[in-house]
């Protein structure tokens, strides 16, 4: 078969093919999420949304109990969401094999924190593979499932976001079906109450120990010995491609896929052969540091960065002390490009109003609305993780009230972020009465990761139709009785829904939900029902605009201002007409017409 | 130290600017032609009207998806202060391709910077720079969308890569009703660049 350019997420969905999986879920989340919607497009394989990691893991989990091959996804953040079943499951061990992938994020390119998850591994006592390219990718997730039988165990798939996206060439294999292990009850090994928990325990660190004389013979652990040995290198993942760019043939490479647990047996045998070692890792000194504990002398985090993500020439600065030579030019002709808010946002209509209210705290989540807190808008003050909008705004509010401050704390997420575990954060102001408002930003869709469905949209992962599960019922099940819905592009609707609301909040808890589609969705026919689309754009009169730039605050990218006719003008190409700019305009210099095909 | 002829290509432009496509048609080319080929991008919050930039790396084998700073061969903006953004990972001596495009910023469109005035200036004096305006030479090939692949002409004949089979690499990435539009745009995007070095 000819070979195929594909990224690390294409290939290891096509492993998941290859090894036979019948389960898959993940939640989205940036570098991880087209892993499973590229498992959902084989049909032999169930592909699924899961509300968040929590469920994912625990549903691929039970999948395995139930004796198929089965998988989990998701980014490095979504693994401590899913840390409490895949602890335990550590003990039990499967019954169908299971890998669930981590997929990290160094350098943040769209991630709230960089944690390197290798640790988790290690943490957790259970097998880890790391591959360095999409070929790697595809077989080691395919194989990950023999090693989760042999030893037992769940198998954790590390990744980086540069295995993820970048695409290099793959060779394809078929699809070796898995004969379902019929289920068998056996408490001893799935009941995990502490009695049997006790056993377990003692019968993961005998596993360890067997796997620790595995990942010597493993054969994604080996040594490539050049002519020269006076420089050999450790290293993993992606780590190993920026060696091989930098040291090339002069020096020698001991490669790892088998990360957890080292192949000490291995490393110590190289060192032997080297005049000097080099560990080659990024973030935190995972190699390194077990390689001292061995007693075995290296240079690493002390020449190379704790901080970010590597490349080529970093490592070319602190091993070779070599600089690249760079053009050097009138820096000040550089200015800023910041993510905006796409032009026809739902959420700029809800932020321009937030912005615009003193005494005001924001508490945001994660998700685009993130962006509400750049400039212009400028409308958030604090966010943290996923689901944890309203929770923060509860602990703000006991704080101020206990301390006398007058502030209103108003908190926001998305619909996808609400049921992922923002309905819990609802549940602590409910039943624990904070006096806050907690908007509910509902966009029909999972709109930051690029548009995957939710128990919200009525479709499920590979495009089956599905119970839409309706924010405002939800909400009014638990209690709050204060509950809005609102169009947030109807600026006027939209303050008199915030105004209402910081009336409403002295007596308890409010629930604002403006409901509208993302603007780049592909609307659903549920969607056209409801929204009754019409394409539009706006265009300025010139000779009615009087340069005030007050739509410019706003901060809609269509919109720009030209500082010698002063006035201001809308790219039609961007524009959608959702008319959030003329309803700022003072002068009425903005009109909503059809849009020319 | 490096044993190998890797070639290192970025294109660089703002979310939306259709750089994935570019680089899509580019790397389906270069594979078919027998090369190893890498290419990363970066997914998620930076999409949202920012920045963008995919990097694309052939040669005979290849290591590192990504190119460190200075060490681009060729730099193709699809924007123009773009350019001057990812100047610096230039190699010396490399090559600019830019479109004289300009896509207003939020610093600048809230009033708070100028969108800079003589980049093109400065791109010139700085590296070997070929200007073109690839939005009206797709309009005049009939599709003003098409300016990336105007841009991917440029790039391919600025490469010498221009005897490849980039007839069956567009039709593996485009609809077949954009096939013959598109192919007039990577033409005349090549015809440009050939202009250039003559």
């Amino acid at each position: 078969m000819a070979r195929q350019l594909v990224t690390g997420n294409e290939a290891v969905a096509r492993g998941a093919y290859e090894a036979g999986v019948s389960f898959a879920s993940a939640y989205p989340g940036t570098p991880s999420t087209e892993i499973l919607e590229n498992v959902g497009t084989y049909r032999e394989i169930t592909a699924e949304w899961a509300p968040n990691e929590k469920v994912a893991m625990e549903a691929a989990i039970g999948a395995s109990m139930g004796g198929v091959r089965s998988m989990a996804a998701m980014k490095h953040v979504g693994l401590n969401v899913a840390a409490d079943p895949i602890f335990t499951f550590a003990y039990m061990g499967v019954s169908g094999g299971m890998v669930f992938v981590s997929a990290d994020d160094p350098g943040m390119h769209s991630s709230q924190n960089e944690q390197d998850n290798r640790n988790y591994a290690k943490f957790m006592k259970i097998p880890m593979l790391e591959p360095s390219d999409s070929q790697e990718a595809k077989d080691m997730f395919r194989d990950a499932f023999d090693i989760s039988e042999k030893y037992d165990t769940p198998v954790m798939f590390r990744m980086t976001t540069r295995v993820c996206h970048s695409k290099s060439l793959v060779e394809l294999g078929e699809r070796k079906e898995f004969a379902a292990i019929p289920y068998v009850k056996n408490r001893m090994k799935n009941d995990n109450v502490p009695a049997v928990a006790r056993n377990l325990r003692v019968k993961m660190l005998e596993r360890d120990r067997r796997l620790a004389a595995y990942t010597n013979d493993c054969p994604y652990n080996f040594a490539e010995y050049n002519g020269s040995k006076k420089i050999g290198i450790v290293t993993s993942g992606i780590s190993y491609q920026y060696a091989k760019e930098v040291f090339g043939d002069s020096a020698s490479y001991l490669k790892l896929g088998l990360t957890n647990p080292l192949p000490m047996d291995m490393i110590r045998e190289f060192r032997s052969n080297v005049d000097t070692l080099y560990v080659i890792e990024e973030l935190d000194p995972f190699l390194e540091e077990q390689i001292r504990a061995a007693g075995i002398d290296c240079v690493g985090k002390d020449k190379i960065p704790l901080v970010g993500e590597l490349n080529p020439n970093i490592i070319r600065k602190a091993l070779l002390d070599e600089d690249v030579p760079e053009i050097l030019f009138n820096r000040n002709l550089i200015v800023d490009r910041p993510p905006t808010l796409c032009a026809g946002c739902p959420h700029r209509g809800f932020f321009y109003e937030c912005a615009k209210r003193s005494d005001t705290v924001m508490v945001g989540d994660i998700g685009c609305y993130a962006l509400g807190g750049s400039e212009p808008l400028n409308a958030k003050d604090m966010a943290i993780c996923m689901g944890a909008a309203f929770s923060l705004a509860h602990g703000l509010d006991k704080a101020f009230r206990k301390s006398g401050q007058d502030k209103t704390i108003v908190a926001c997420m998305g619909d996808s972020t609400f049921f992922h575990t923002g309905i819990n954060s609802l549940e602590e102001v409910v039943y624990n009465d904070s006096h806050v408002i907690c908007c509910i930003l509902d966009n029909r869709i999972t709109g930051m990761t690029g548009h995957q469905e939710n128990p919200g949209t009525g479709y499920s992962l590979q495009g089956e139709p599905a119970t839409i599960m309706d924010i405002e019922t939800i909400v009014r099940s638990l209690g709050i009785e204060r509950v809005r819905t609102v169009n947030p592009l109807h600026l006027d609707d939209m303050k008199a829904a915030l105004d209402w609301a910081y009336r409403e909040v002295h007596e308890g808890p409010v629930v604002l939900i403006t409901r509208w589609p993302c603007v780049l969705k592909k609307l659903s026919t549920e969607d056209r029902r409801e929204f009754r689309p019409v394409p539009a754009v706006c265009t300025v009169h010139h000779d009615t605009c009087i340069g005030c730039k007050k739509c410019l605050t706003t901060g809609c990218p269509a919109l720009s201002f030209d500082k010698y006719e002063r006035k201001v003008s809308i790219d039609p190409l961007q524009c959608n007409g959702c008319t959030v700019c003329a309803q700022v305009c003072p002068k009425q210099a903005i009109v909503k017409g059809a849009k020319k095909a | 130290m490096k044993t190998h002829d890797t070639k290192s290509i970025l294109l660089v432009g703002v979310g939306g600017q259709g750089t994935i496509l570019a680089s899509k048609i580019l790397t389906a080319g270069l594979v078919a032609a027998g090369y190893d080929v890498k290419m990363s991008e970066v997914h998620g919050m930076s999409q949202r009207g920012g920045s963008v930039s995919t990097q694309v790396r052939y040669g005979t084998k290849v290591y590192s998806p990504i190119i460190g700073r200075g060490q681009a061969d060729i730099l193709v903006a699809f924007e123009t202060m773009e350019a001057i953004r990812y100047l610096p990972d230039l190699k010396p001596g490399g090559k600019v391709v830019v479109n004289d495009y300009q896509m207003p910023s939020l610093p600048i469109l809230s009033g708070e910077r100028e969108y800079p005035d003589n980049i093109l200036e400065e791109l010139q004096s700085k590296a070997d720079t070929l200007v073109l305006d690839a939005a009206a030479i797709a309009q005049a090939n009939g599709n003003p969308k098409s300016m990336n692949v105007v841009l991917l002409g440029a790039l391919i004949q600025s490469l010498g890569l221009q005897d490849l089979d980039w007839d069956t690499a567009l039709r593996s990435c485009v609809k077949s009703k954009f096939v013959e539009v598109n192919l007039r745009c990577l033409d005349a995007g090549m015809r440009t660049a050939e202009g250039d070095r003559g």
